[in-house]
């Protein structure tokens, strides 16, 4: 039980908050959330910053052109970049947190040629075809349909929620090659590029009032046989290779701004007489006990994939589910704290008490971590 | 940084849950509670003032270094950190080791015998005037004497109180506090296996109940509860922060509370009974969520701790800001 950071990790995070001090003044102003092709211009312009000065894909592998960083200094990155305000990972999240790992895990050294360094240098945008409307925490229930004809794959289906589809370049998608199979074998991973004829992407509007998300239709659409990653059939196993990385380590930096949230509503709380009111104030300390120990629970799952060769282990569906549920109470009592002031679309607290919605969905729903947690972990038989 | 368990700290952990295995399995808790029921007013209704600490396991206890293990080597003890007490206390917790184990461990040292387990000490660690294991107490902590008091009938079989007046001595809240912390995690970890063995075992509808997802679901929020406790409790002895130990508490707290109603509520009827484990979880869960810090208490000093944090980076913030435009028209200049 060391919680003390080694003086190549102190010095690691004293370079980096030194680079952000120098570089965050010169970012240019960030666009408004519908506007995409700015986002994509900006998201782009961190990620070639972060390779310029050798951040880049920290925690891949050196061989697949990252940094092999440890865990513990993917963690301080995480922690000094969102406590600086750095941008978010954004619209580079599919590409660095998903496809690009799977890819470097899975691809062939044609396909991580091909693939990685773009993520990398910032000069390519990946989503994530996965979801369908039949088919979302049940993923193995997709229907999309991919037709081997030649050297290429002819798919036709649709995928939804798909974040970044207006103006990614590419989309991990998963497709069903064998539909005779059980439904967990016969999948298949394809690099679909996203200006191929057949492609159709249509903007999906959220509760939160913005088009955060796409449905994509594809009309047999080519792709090359050679962007298949993995076997023919085999998807399933590429696919649970990326999902243990989205849960790994995908929210570790936003528990640090929770907590700078927690310290926002303390003061605001503290100046608009609110504070108090004993009820309140307890409320905002439970929540500051519960985000300290889930910020000592990333650093528990950091040290034990540090442990088992940099791979997160099933600790994160703990975390998700913990975290998942702490972050809607945070800003439950963010509109506390406001009052009547919450019902203004104008507060930014506002907008994240509504996307915080999302979190006990996005990426597997808190039924399916529990399931996960109850299964994997615990053991408990499989059932309905 | 590793957060993960020394290799000692693991073995520390082995040897004392091979050693609670051997004495303290449960035939040694279920005969406990029989005799101190037995001892009581009404058969089977709670702890009777005589349900006294066993003097044997005690002694043992101290031979093992439970007390001492904190005393520097010179003194005896085996001089181990808060790191190693709370995963010695996480055991004990999970076998619900009767006794005033935490008083006992701070007074090692201060107390005459504490340290060997020779003495038997507690301390008026809840808040009001009930106290718990006075009549079978050598010593209070710090207090010159032990004071007399009126038996009181406990909710908890094995943990007999008193109504009695005293004062818990200033310097122990914490370290209290969070080895209780401990204890609790150790309870909320046990029920959480308490309950996904029954779950897999009793079939209802013609499958193992732990089939079904209402079940499951019980089972998992149980462990997400207990595994963030269990962490909060260890950082907490690493840093030794008053914050961040009474975060451990009060998650400690209700891992241990809710762990214990839920796995009741997973045994069902059974879970009603004497004869099940559950309702001795759930008590002893509820004594420890009273001494040392309350969560509301605990609620209370996070509150504080989050506004003077929140108000010392804010005048960071503020003085950064005021030196860069300080630098900026220095530059204009």
């Amino acid at each position: 039980m060391d919680l003390a950071y080694s003086e190549e990790e102190r010095d690691f995070r004293a370079r980096l908050r030194e680079w952000l001090v120098k570089v965050l003044p010169e970012l240019p102003p960030r666009p408004s959330p519908d506007d995409w092709p700015g986002r994509r211009a900006y998201d782009l312009g961190w990620q070639r910053r972060l390779y310029d000065a050798g951040y880049a894909g920290l925690h891949w592998p050196v061989d697949a052109g990252g940094r092999g960083a440890t865990p513990t200094q993917h963690l301080i990155f995480l922690e000094e970049t969102e406590r600086a305000g750095a941008p978010y990972v954004g619209a580079n999240f599919v590409g660095l947190l998903h496809a690009g790992p799977t890819i470097a895990a899975e691809g062939t050294p044609e396909q991580r040629a091909r693939w990685l360094p773009p993520v990398l240098r910032g000069d390519e945008v990946w989503c994530q075809g996965f979801s369908e409307p039949g088919a979302g925490s049940d993923l193995a229930s997709l229907r999309t349909r991919a037709v081997r004809d030649g050297d290429a794959y002819v798919v036709t289906g649709s995928k939804i929620w798909t974040s970044h589809a207006e103006v990614a370049d590419w989309c991990e998608l998963l497709v069903r090659t064998d539909p005779a199979a059980p439904k967990h074998r016969g999948i298949t991973w394809l690099a679909m590029p996203m200006d191929a004829p057949g492609v159709t992407v249509r903007p999906l509007r959220t509760l939160v009032g913005s088009a955060e998300f796409a449905e994509v239709f594809l009309d047999e659409v080519r792709v090359p046989a050679a962007n298949r990653v993995g076997a023919e059939n085999d998807g399933w196993r590429v696919t649970m290779v990326t999902l243990s990385f989205e849960r790994g380590t995908a929210f570790v930096g936003e528990v640090v701004a929770c907590r700078r949230t927690l310290g926002e509503l303390a003061r605001a709380a503290k100046a608009n007489g609110r504070w108090d009111d004993p009820v309140l104030r307890r409320r905002l300390g439970r929540l500051y006990g519960e985000f300290g120990a889930l910020w000592r629970l990333t650093q528990w799952n950091v040290s034990e994939a540090q442990g088992a060769g940099g791979v997160p282990g099933t600790g994160g569906s703990v975390f998700k589910l913990a975290y998942s549920h702490a972050r809607q109470e945070l800003y439950e009592a963010a509109a506390e704290v406001l009052g009547a002031q919450s019902l203004s679309l104008e507060e930014e607290w506002t907008a994240q008490r509504l996307s915080s919605l999302s979190y006990t969905i996005a990426a597997g729903t808190s039924q399916i971590q529990h399931n996960i947690v109850a299964e994997r972990i615990l053991g408990l038989p499989k059932g309905r | 940084m590793d957060f993960r368990l020394t290799r000692d700290q693991r073995d520390v952990r082995a040897g004392v849950r091979a050693l609670l295995a051997g004495r303290y399995g449960r035939e040694a808790l279920r005969s406990d509670v029989e005799r101190a029921a037995g001892a009581g007013v009404e058969p089977g209704a709670g702890a009777a003032p005589g349900a006294g600490v066993d003097r044997s396991l005690w002694r043992e206890l101290g031979e093992a270094g439970f007390f001492s293990l904190r005393l520097p080597e010179s003194e005896g003890g085996a001089g181990l950190g808060l790191p190693e007490a709370v995963l010695v206390f996480e055991e004990a917790g999970r076998v619900l080791l009767p006794g005033p184990l935490v008083a006992t461990h701070l007074a090692a040292g201060v107390v005459p015998g504490a340290a060997s387990g020779a003495a038997v000490v507690t301390a008026f660690d809840l808040d009001g005037p009930l106290v718990a294991h006075l009549g079978g107490a050598d010593a209070v902590l710090g207090m010159p004497e032990v004071p007399a008091g009126v038996p009181v009938r406990s909710a908890d079989p094995l943990t007999p109180l008193w109504r009695a007046r005293g004062v818990l001595p200033a310097g122990y809240r914490d370290t209290g506090a969070l080895l209780t912390a401990a204890l609790q995690a150790g309870s909320a970890l046990r029920t959480v296996e308490l309950a996904v063995r029954y779950a897999g075992e009793r079939e209802q509808f013609g499958q193992p109940i732990g089939g079904f997802q209402a079940v499951k679901h019980l089972c998992s929020g149980m462990l997400v509860r207990a595994e963030v406790a269990r962490t909060a409790v260890y950082a907490a002895a690493v840093t030794g922060d008053s914050a961040e130990i009474a975060a451990a508490k009060m998650l400690a707290d209700g891992a241990a509370v809710r762990g214990a109603r839920d796995c009741l509520q997973v045994y069902g009827g059974m879970g009603f009974t004497w004869e099940a484990d559950v309702h001795l979880h759930l008590k002893r869960a509820w004594v420890r969520a009273e001494q040392w810090r309350t969560a509301a208490g605990a609620e209370e000093l996070l509150a504080e701790a989050l506004l003077t944090e929140a108000s010392a980076s804010a005048s960071a913030s503020a003085s950064a800001s005021a030196s860069a435009s300080a630098s900026a028209s220095a530059s204009a200049g």
